[in-house]
């Protein structure tokens, strides 16, 4: 009972019913308008036809009298069809004419009338409704002309019928219709809601089934989907983020500790009391550098971060930044040169686009260094690390290429996940973080890290949207603004 | 220097204010935003320390109260929300600069210190001079001791920020903010081989240093000995 109560609850079947009504009204209107133009036509011909009959027995009584009359009208009954006559005298009795009887009433009534005759017919005889005229003559004679009306009675049951059939016929393919489309939208309703239960009892792998059948429904339920993903993603970051804290925050922190209390139990004096703080600091330091850039990539994946928008010339961006590590590659002996043609432009964060860079820089310095190699094989290679921005098509490319060891094609994927390093690299300072940051604002910016081979050494390619890039990005700053 | 601290946490305001009292400045604390509000307009500070989350009246609101008011005092702002918007959304509230917790003690008293003297009407001088350094803002020339000192323009700007906050502790995250205009934390302390190239333009041939690297805290010019 209460499914089918559910059933007439639903939308579907209350817009079926709702169009049931429609319809059937405007049919009913429509075969009522026909019938009552039809009967209108009818009952003037109806009017005309027996007019003329009366003309012409009138023409007929005033040639001949009453004999001719009753002449003229005992011939015309001969002729089978739909007039009626009668023609009596003044005591009721039969003259002429092809109705046999009429009652009583008719007879003392003058002018127009319609009433049932009968009329013999093979299985006896039948009751038709008959429309006629009753004239009184001079000598108590009556004249009757008259026609039978019994098809028009008929036209009209038989559409009134029609709008009842049809009216019935409707009710039941629209309830029935109704029926089957909202338990077919109800049972694919229902999976939505079972899967968001599924989600809400902590699963999130449900997923709403999709038909196939590319309909709106599929529609909503492919978005929905996606948002599933988009949460399921940003909800695995989250317990990632919580593992990396606990992983790699907490042997520092107790590293901290154990300094702490170290020098407590340290004898030694002031001396060494200030060497243990000093290094406190440090690493205190360090842990809030390793926080702030977790928190930074967290923000930036969860797409909080980077709401300040604006134009930025990449030419300039990589420039800047180039020049701010140029010393330090100098400094490590290494070469660094820069492509970047002007007119780059793109909407996004300039800030945090410098800072993807040089975190990609950074690292080309610190794990580019060129392989001991022989001098003529040396000589081609131009400089150590080379910075360029290309323009390729819809996609700005920023690229940071270096000539060192590079990073094995199997390992490229797992360098970008946070506090990942590699084992020729854990012996050098550095938090892991920094390819996953510049990862972070690729993706930010609807773009992406590609991490190439260079032969040898690592390519790091930003791909960045020109227009696109920033769109999606300036709805949200709208959103939030 | 007076300096109030608006901070509702006691212990960092007790903290601000010993500290910056051994350094010899004078500081005042106040623990929710009402009281300080009262109190910066009451008394007359070099430099306001406002916390952004604070009770009662919220920390922007203070800023944007005096700054309606007419109040040119200097503004640094404490807040633990580090991102670019949080800081840019400070600065249009009216703040000068703005530090991220936590922070060193010497990163907060430079800043404090720097913010002190912008306060004073010295912006629009043409020429910087420490020592037998010379700067000169409009020609973009720098000489010692009479000597022509050939500079990149971004040594240039380096030393003119130096110069600017002579005798003042500068630290490389406001060089990197004033001199590069990026907030971010380059790991590698790229701004030191910045400082030692310059130095070698500036320092090497003479006797006396004029840019000094201040331990744990970041860079001077100055020139008295110490």
């Amino acid at each position: 009972m209460t499914a089918l109560i559910k059933f007439f609850q639903t939308t579907t079947f209350r817009l079926s019913m709702t169009y049931f009504a429609l319809f059937g009204a405007a049919a009913t209107v429509a075969i009522a308008y026909i019938y009552w133009n039809t009967t209108i036509l009818l009952s003037r011909q109806l009017e005309q036809t027996i007019q003329a009959e009366i003309q012409g027995l009138q023409e007929q009584y005033k040639q001949g009298g009453m004999a001719q009359l009753a002449a003229t009208v005992a011939e015309r009954s001969q002729t089978p069809g739909n007039s009626l006559y009668l023609v009596t005298d003044s005591r009721a009795r039969h003259i002429a004419g092809n109705l046999q009887k009429v009652s009583p009433e008719l007879w003392s009534t003058v002018g127009r009338v319609e009433f049932v005759y009968r009329r013999p017919a093979e299985g006896g005889p039948e009751k038709r409704l008959a429309f006629a005229s009753v004239f009184r003559l001079p000598g108590g004679f009556r004249l009757i002309v008259g026609r039978d009306i019994e098809d028009r009675r008929e036209f009209g049951r038989i559409i009134s019928s029609t709008v009842l059939w049809g009216l019935g016929v409707m009710a039941i393919l629209g309830i029935g219709g109704g029926y089957l489309v909202s338990r077919n939208l109800l049972s694919r309703i229902e999976a939505v809601t079972a899967t968001s239960r599924t989600i809400m009892s902590g699963d999130l792998t449900g997923r709403v089934p999709i038909s196939g059948s590319g309909d709106e429904l599929d529609r909503l339920s492919q978005s929905l989907n996606d948002m599933l993903d988009r949460i399921e993603q940003l909800m695995n970051g989250l317990r990632e983020v919580s593992d990396n804290i606990a992983h790699d925050l907490k042997t520092p922190l107790n590293r901290l500790r154990n300094r702490v209390e170290g020098a407590l139990r340290d004898p030694s004096g002031e001396a060494a009391y200030r060497e243990a703080l000093e290094r406190t600091i440090e690493e205190a330091d360090d842990l809030i550098r390793t926080f702030n850039a977790l928190l930074s990539i967290a923000r930036l994946e969860a797409g909080a971060a980077g709401k300040t928008l604006e134009d930025v010339d990449l030419a300039l961006v990589v420039k800047d930044v180039a020049e701010l590590y140029e010393p330090l590659a100098e400094e490590q002996g290494l070469t660094l040169s820069v492509d970047a043609p002007d007119g780059v432009m793109l909407v996004g964060d300039r800030q945090l686009l410098g800072q993807a860079l040089a975190n990609l820089i950074d690292n080309a310095i610190k794990y580019g260094a060129p392989v001991a190699k022989p001098r003529e094989a040396k000589s081609d290679i131009l400089d150590d690390i080379s910075v360029y921005v290309r323009h390729c098509g819809e996609i700005a490319e920023i690229a940071v290429e270096d000539h060192g060891v590079g990073i094995p094609a199997q390992e490229r994927d797992r360098v970008l996940k946070r506090f990942v390093r590699l084992e020729a690299s854990r012996s050098r300072p550095g938090s892991g973080l920094g390819l996953s940051l510049a990862a972070a604002v690729a993706h930010l910016h609807n773009g992406e890290i590609r991490l190439e081979d260079n032969q040898p050494g690592l390519k790091v390619v930003l791909g960045l949207p020109l227009k696109q890039g920033g769109l999606s990005l300036e709805l949200n700053n709208r959103a939030s603004a | 220097m007076r300096v109030l601290i608006i901070e509702d946490d006691l212990e960092t305001s007790d903290f601000l204010v010993k500290a910056l009292g051994e350094c010899g400045h004078v500081a005042d604390a106040a623990g929710d935003g009402e009281v300080g509000l009262e109190q910066a307009r009451l008394s007359s500070y070099d430099v306001l320390i406002i916390d952004r989350m604070l009770p009662k009246r919220d920390g922007l609101n203070v800023i944007e109260t005096l700054r309606s008011e007419g109040a040119q005092t200097p503004v640094l702002i404490l807040s633990a929300l580090g991102e670019v918007d949080d800081r840019v959304n400070g600065l249009r509230a009216g703040g000068d600069d703005y530090l991220t917790k936590p922070y060193a003690f010497s990163e907060l008293l430079a800043r404090v210190e720097a913010l002190a003297r912008r306060s004073q009407p010295e912006e629009g001088e043409t020429r910087y001079v420490v020592g037998d350094l010379v700067l000169d803002r409009l020609s973009r020339k720098v000489t010692r001791s009479g000597e022509a000192i050939t500079l990149q323009p971004r040594e240039f700007r380096l030393l003119e920020y130096l110069m600017k906050h002579a005798g003042q502790v500068v630290t490389r995250t406001m060089l990197l903010e004033n001199v590069w205009h990026y907030h971010f934390d380059p790991q590698t302390n790229v701004i030191d081989v910045h400082i030692s190239r310059l130095r070698s333009k500036i320092d090497k041939d003479f006797v006396m240093p004029l840019l000094h690297t201040v331990r744990g805290a970041g860079y001077m010019v100055s020139d008295s000995a110490d």
